[in-house]
């Protein structure tokens, strides 16, 4: 045996106005891998993370985190939505964004403290942040906007990580920074999930991958499933990658 | 000033913060329209009250009445939901068929007695000291100020509970989900706060001042501050002053309270909107100037920069070189003296250490586009703040 398992989905099926978008997924994670969910647009990545953390209610099936129901285990959880998910023109600072990264432990009403600020100053430190933490976050370019929404996730101390592609429109620096805190939280024992576009980078960022398009078609080690055969079935094309191995 | 004159005021002033708060988050969820379809639609839950208690005081209305304005939001909701229509127009479905059925209502079983859709939906300020509230025999002050005080006092205690779930589910509703404050309560929260506030205080002001009053702070405050709780301050301030300044200006011109208040309100948002710091029109007008400056004024320090050979900095060549006007020119090369950035000796200039420094680093940012290297310039120069 491997590893502990650390999310577990079975059966299953989304439906946006009866239309299902996501078919009977299966799907077992173990901990501490990083894993890249891989589909081409529309294939339901962002649904599925949403289905596992309970922001849309699937019609059919059952998600399962270190063993229990979602509504048990959010503060195992931290999640960094895609971008252009939230209002950016909302008056509020960088540091405040982060800050919402404690409102979880704090449940309701109580509010955050001293020891929620210096936490998530140093997440912002942490992702190269900390010069911009009064700015407004709608002046801020869309890989430090990334960032912060890293920063944010990073101070919810959480043992899984979903991220809805967090290398959308950021440079090479900033992306090679972003899956260095990325593979530190793996060594940390942290499971991490991304929803992953570049599929030249996927065998050299990630361990785990799961190939997704409505239905999953493969999920397992980078190692040995991802090829030529997955990627046609999952993309339709014929596919001959770059992954000259 | 008398004692009516004190308690309108009082009453204006509290109806405007008790508008003010929810407004600002309807603002911020993109949900204005909402307050104008709540501040309709209710007129059946009042009618029906009216009919059960025959008492128009009776504070069945207020909950029938807010009852109704949640109603309103759900059908929106339902019909947005099918896909077929966007939400102004299921606003805009929705109010008019609730409000029609509030007047048939009224039209059919209300002849006989006071109640028609104006004294319904055009509350008159000036009246409201009179209808005071007794008990038992005792004189207790304006009736709309203790339902508005209560309110009031209730949306302030949950603003203090619920600030941060307010906030985070406004901003981000996936991240207020995934953490566990459910957005649907927090939304049907708002709204059940918003229909009781426009339900306590249409009575005391007429229902379009009540929408003025929820929407217009709110939206001027926006301009001026990034600062979630600073915004809600100011929008507090902003209904307040426009309360009582529209007090005495309906006083001194003899007119409509709350005619004269909307007018205030609209005015503080004209004038912020011109003038606010950094969004206010001619801030932006100016930058652009500033910035249409600067940008040459960074061409004169790069061509000086490259360029060693004394005639190609000589003033006059500066000129026909870099091809512009004469105004232009000496606004460029005073604000670069102006700052020490170059020194001028017989006609022909050259950059200080100052200058220098400053010409690198531009153009380091020009090239990299990283942020971090200019942060102190930005205090100074408007090019930088993008
Ligand atoms: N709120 C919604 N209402 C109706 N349909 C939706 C909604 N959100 C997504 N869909 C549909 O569900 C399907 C899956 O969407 P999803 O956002 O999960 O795709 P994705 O794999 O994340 O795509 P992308 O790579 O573009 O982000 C798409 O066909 C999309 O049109
Ligand atoms: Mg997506």
């Amino acid at each position: 045996m491997r590893n502990k398992i650390a999310i577990q989905v079975d059966d299953l099926t989304v439906a946006y106005n009866y239309k299902p978008v996501l078919w009977d997924i299966d799907l077992v994670v173990p901990e501490a891998v990083l894993m890249a969910i891989v589909g081409p647009n529309g294939a339901g990545k962002s649904t599925l993370i949403k289905a596992i953390l309970g922001i849309i209610d699937p019609i059919a099936g059952s998600v399962s985190i270190y063993g229990k129901p979602y509504d048990k285990q959010r503060q195992l959880v931290a999640y960094v939505p895609q971008k252009g998910s939230v209002d950016w023109d909302f008056p509020t600072t960088a540091l405040d964004v982060v800050m919402m990264g404690t409102y979880g432990s704090l449940g309701w009403i109580k509010r955050p403290g001293k020891k929620e600020k210096k936490a998530s100053l140093e997440a912002l430190e942490k992702v190269g942040m900390l010069a911009f933490k009064n700015r407004q976050i709608s002046q801020l370019s869309g890989g430090q906007q990334q960032r912060v929404f890293l920063a944010r996730a990073l101070v919810q101390n959480a043992s899984i990580y979903f991220m809805d592609e967090p290398f959308q429109g950021v440079d090479a620096t900033t992306e090679i920074a972003i899956i260095n805190i990325l593979k530190e939280l793996r060594k940390a024992g942290k499971t991490v999930v991304v929803v992953h576009h570049d599929l030249q980078t996927v065998p050299e960022y990630f361990d785990w991958v799961t190939f997704l398009n409505v239905k999953k078609i493969a999920t397992g080690p980078v190692k040995e499933i991802f090829n030529d055969d997955n990627l046609t079935k999952t993309y339709g094309i014929n596919y001959k990658v770059a992954v000259n191995k | 000033m008398s004692n009516p004159q004190i308690e309108i005021q009082l009453i204006a002033a509290v109806v405007a913060i008790a508008c003010a708060i929810p407004g600002v988050f309807l603002v911020l969820r993109k949900m204005a329209l909402i307050s104008d379809a709540i501040s309709h639609s209710i007129l059946p839950g009042i009618v029906l009250g009216f009919f059960i208690t025959q008492d128009l005081n009776s504070p069945l209305l207020i909950i029938l009445a807010a009852i109704t304005g949640i109603i309103t939001v759900v059908l929106v909701e339902w019909i947005q939901k099918t896909g077929l229509v966007k939400e102004d127009t299921a606003i805009g479905l929705v109010f008019p068929a609730l409000f029609s059925i509030g007047v048939i209502l009224i039209a059919k079983n209300a002849n006989d007695v006071h109640l028609d859709v104006d004294a319904v939906l055009l509350g008159e300020l000036a009246f409201a000291p009179f209808d005071r509230l007794m008990m038992s025999g005792i004189d207790l002050g304006p009736k709309s100020l203790w339902v508005m005080g209560v309110i009031l006092v209730i949306t302030m205690m949950l603003l203090l509970l619920f600030f941060k779930e307010l906030k985070v589910s406004t901003f981000d509703v996936g991240l207020s989900s995934a953490l566990g404050f459910s957005p649907a309560i927090l939304h049907y929260g708002l709204m059940s706060i918003s229909s009781v506030t426009v339900v306590g205080a249409f009575e005391a002001v007429g229902a379009i001042l009540v929408v003025a009053l929820m929407i217009a702070p709110a939206a001027t405050s926006y301009l001026l501050t990034s600062d979630l709780k600073k915004m809600l301050m100011l929008s507090v301030l902003f209904g307040v002053f426009s309360a009582i300044s529209g007090y005495w200006l309906a006083h001194w011109l003899d007119a409509s309270i709350a005619g004269s208040i909307s007018t205030m309100l609209g005015l503080v948002f004209l004038m912020v909107y011109l003038f606010a710091p950094n969004k206010g029109l001619i801030a932006v007008m100016y930058r652009h100037k500033q910035q249409r400056i600067e940008v040459s004024l960074l061409t004169f320090l790069l061509h000086l920069n490259n360029h060693n050979e004394e005639e190609e900095r000589h003033i006059n060549h500066l000129q026909e070189h870099i091809n512009w006007q004469k105004i232009r020119a000496k606004t460029v090369v005073d604000l670069a003296e102006k700052n020490n950035l170059i020194s001028i000796n017989n006609q022909v200039v050259s950059l200080t250490e100052k200058g220098n420094n400053f010409t690198s680093i531009a153009l380091e940012y020009i090239i990299t586009n990283k942020d971090e290297k200019i942060e102190h310039l930005k205090d100074d120069f408007f090019l930088f703040r993008g």
